[in-house]
């Protein structure tokens, strides 16, 4: 894999060739540029959406009822009258704004669970090991279903429930990356210098396993997002008529069967390229990170 | 020891590894009871309730025991098959789980089966072939693949199969009303129509089932598909492989008796996640085109908050989770070549 320019210039400072490792790797992947593009796209419309669209979302007869696509209606307009270009793009945030939450909330407690069962080991091991093998024992979107149900029918409880069903995974993934370290020279170095416990493994071994970690939470991101727009599917959580991608669709799957398919297609759309773009990127930083694992 | 024994041994030791997973769902699934918002004795007892009958009721219930009581009856409860009553039907939620399952398991396993059969050969194909178009394809639809909501791509097919195109029969269920369903044997009614040796009804029970079928299909071939090319990609650049190719051995030869057959196994280990999500999107896929399956039944219950009915749907696909895995599992203990060589 490496390039001539690479080996051309061996003694060149790391940042160099890490830049041309990146412009090689985007290279071969020209679609990794795409997807930070669209990311953008999303980020934009997620803070400025609601600035922006041409029709309040929620407003309701803005427009004949159930009207198709056109030059007033771009995304044509709903049963209620309500302008569904706007709602799509309004929708950006309350579905980002849930996938970000969760992912974030089982980034922490999954890494710190993770962080401790592999450096500790012994029963701080098993006991993580236990608690994440009986999630998983679940199929986890119906975990989810469970736990919202139980919880109570909320937009919260969606967060929580998918900050549960997504914890093992970045618990695993810490606890593999802590374990190969816990006894590399640098941390030996770091501990005889009289560095505490929890200061060698937070501030010497942590920051180490973020590469990875990172690709993690990117695929990990459209996951969460296809979760709780599939929940809000079924009736959980979001409730109409806030614009939210799986209600969206939800409520227009009625319509699709006397073919107004303008109320599923464009929310799905959406939906669908929000978690095209975060798996793309995904990729394009593991190839960044570990070209070994490209699959 | 004798290959065949060691076989069953390690068999035996994966059942037994079992019981903990099964003892771990269980005491979730009891705590999501009683997790319920607020008062389960309030909540059932109703709006109307004075604080007498209220605590009369946590009584009945057995509330006011300390939870490891508590989880001892909710054992027993289940042993008798007991899962209470679901509110919406007013049938016990275990006949009606019961009744449902056919339909969710010949939905799921259908489309376990067909995703097996695209996703396979593309990902070896891809893997032969690497960086043309047939791997550019193969990393375009994977990753398409687990980009797309199923609802969507179920309501999408139906729109161009149903509205636009009338190849589909109406989304309402397993078979169309102008059809007698065979009689039950299997429950699985194109099995059933089979059986039954009727033709006509076969057909109709596999019109309803095909864009159902299809969609869950496409979830699932993604990562199949992926698994398939980064097992093969990894045994064909093996040692082995390289000297089956020195020796002179047909490309044929090489690529299914050595490289396949041997990429075939790390494929299998990981299908565990593939029956997460197949589960998982299976209820959306139930609610979608109207399936009479276990999901539509708890979106149903999910609804009208009738909590028994859901949290019975909960530990039963659990469960089915964990008899899936372990089928695997066993299957890749009997199949494994390397188990009791190097003994």
């Amino acid at each position: 894999m490496t390039s001539p320019a690479t080996s051309a210039m061996p003694a060149g400072p790391a940042r160099t060739s890490y830049w041309q490792h990146l412009r090689h790797v985007a290279s071969e992947n020209p679609v990794t540029g795409l997807a930070f593009a669209l990311f953008a796209l999303f980020i934009g419309m997620a803070l400025f959406g609601p600035y922006l669209v041409p029709f309040d979302p929620l407003a309701t007869d803005v427009g004949p009822a159930l009207q198709a696509p056109g030059a007033a209606h771009w995304f044509g307009t709903d049963q209620l009258g309500r302008d569904v270009f706007s709602r799509v793009v309004v929708a950006t945030r309350l579905d980002l704004l849930i996938s970000v939450s969760a992912v974030a909330i089982s980034f922490v407690l999954g890494s710190v669970m993770g962080c401790f069962a592999g450096y500790f080991g012994g029963w701080t091991d098993r006991i993580t090991g236990r608690v994440v093998d009986t999630i998983m024992a679940f199929p986890l979107f119906v975990l989810a279903m469970g736990i919202v149900a139980a919880a109570g029918n909320t937009v919260e409880n969606i967060v929580y429930a998918t900050a549960i069903i997504n914890l093992p995974f970045y618990a695993r993934m810490a606890r593999a990356e802590v374990s190969i370290r816990r006894n590399a020279g640098f941390v030996q170095a770091a501990r005889l210098s009289g560095n505490s416990e929890l200061r060698v493994l937070f501030g010497h071994i942590f920051p180490n396993t973020l590469p990875p970690m990172m690709v993690q939470i990117s695929l990990n991101m459209g996951w969460a997002i296809l979760n709780a727009a599939g929940l809000s599917f079924i009736g959980l959580g979001v409730q109409p008529p806030a614009p939210e991608w799986g209600i969206m669709v939800a409520e227009g799957a009625n319509f699709i069967i006397s073919g107004e398919w303008w109320l599923v297609i464009f929310p799905g759309m959406a939906l669908m390229l929000a978690v095209f773009t975060f798996n793309l990127i995904g990729d394009g930083l593991r190839d960044l990170v570990d070209p070994q694992r490209r699959t | 020891m004798p290959p065949i024994l060691d076989r069953l041994r390690k068999v035996a030791l994966r059942l037994l590894q079992a019981v903990p997973t099964v003892f771990g769902i269980l005491v979730v699934c009891f705590l999501l009871t009683r997790a319920l918002p607020g008062d389960p004795a309030a909540y059932f007892a109703g709006d109307m309730a004075d604080a007498e009958s209220i605590e009369q009721l946590r009584q009945e219930m057995g509330l006011d025991q300390p939870l490891p009581v508590q989880f001892l009856s909710y054992l027993k409860d289940l042993a008798q098959g007991d899962l209470g009553m679901a509110v919406s039907t007013g049938q016990p939620v275990m006949s009606e789980l019961a009744n449902r399952l056919p339909a969710s398991l010949e939905l799921t396993l259908g489309a376990l089966l067909l995703s097996f059969l695209i996703a396979v050969p593309l990902g070896v194909l891809a893997a032969t072939r690497p960086n043309t178009w047939v791997d550019h394809l193969c990393r375009f639809l994977v990753t398409a693949g687990v980009s797309l909501p199923t609802f969507f791509t179920g309501l999408a097919l139906m729109y161009v199969f149903y509205y636009l195109l009338s190849w589909a029969p109406a989304p309402m269920g397993r078979l169309d009303f102008m059809y007698l369903p065979p009689d039950p044997v299997t429950g699985f009614l194109t099995i059933d129509a089979i059986i039954a040796g009727d033709w006509e009804v076969l057909g109709a029970a596999l019109a309803q089932l095909a864009l159902p079928l299809i969609t869950l299909a496409l979830f699932t071939l993604a990562p199949i598909a992926r698994m398939t090319r980064a097992a093969m990609l990894q045994t064909l650049s093996s040692d082995f492989v390289r000297t089956a190719r020195a020796a002179g051995l047909s490309n044929r030869r090489v690529l299914i008796t050595y490289a396949f057959r041997n990429a075939l196994l790390p494929v299998v280990t990981t299908l565990g996640m593939v029956f997460s999500f197949v589960l998982g999107a299976n209820v959306l896929v139930e609610k979608v085109f109207a399936w009479p399956g276990i999901g539509s039944f708890a979106v149903e219950a999910l609804v009208v908050s009738d909590y028994a009915a859901v949290q019975g749907f909960v530990l039963s696909m659990a469960l089915l989770f964990v008899a899936l895995n372990l089928l695997i599992d066993v299957i890749y203990t009997l199949i494994d070549p390397r188990v009791g060589e190097e003994a």
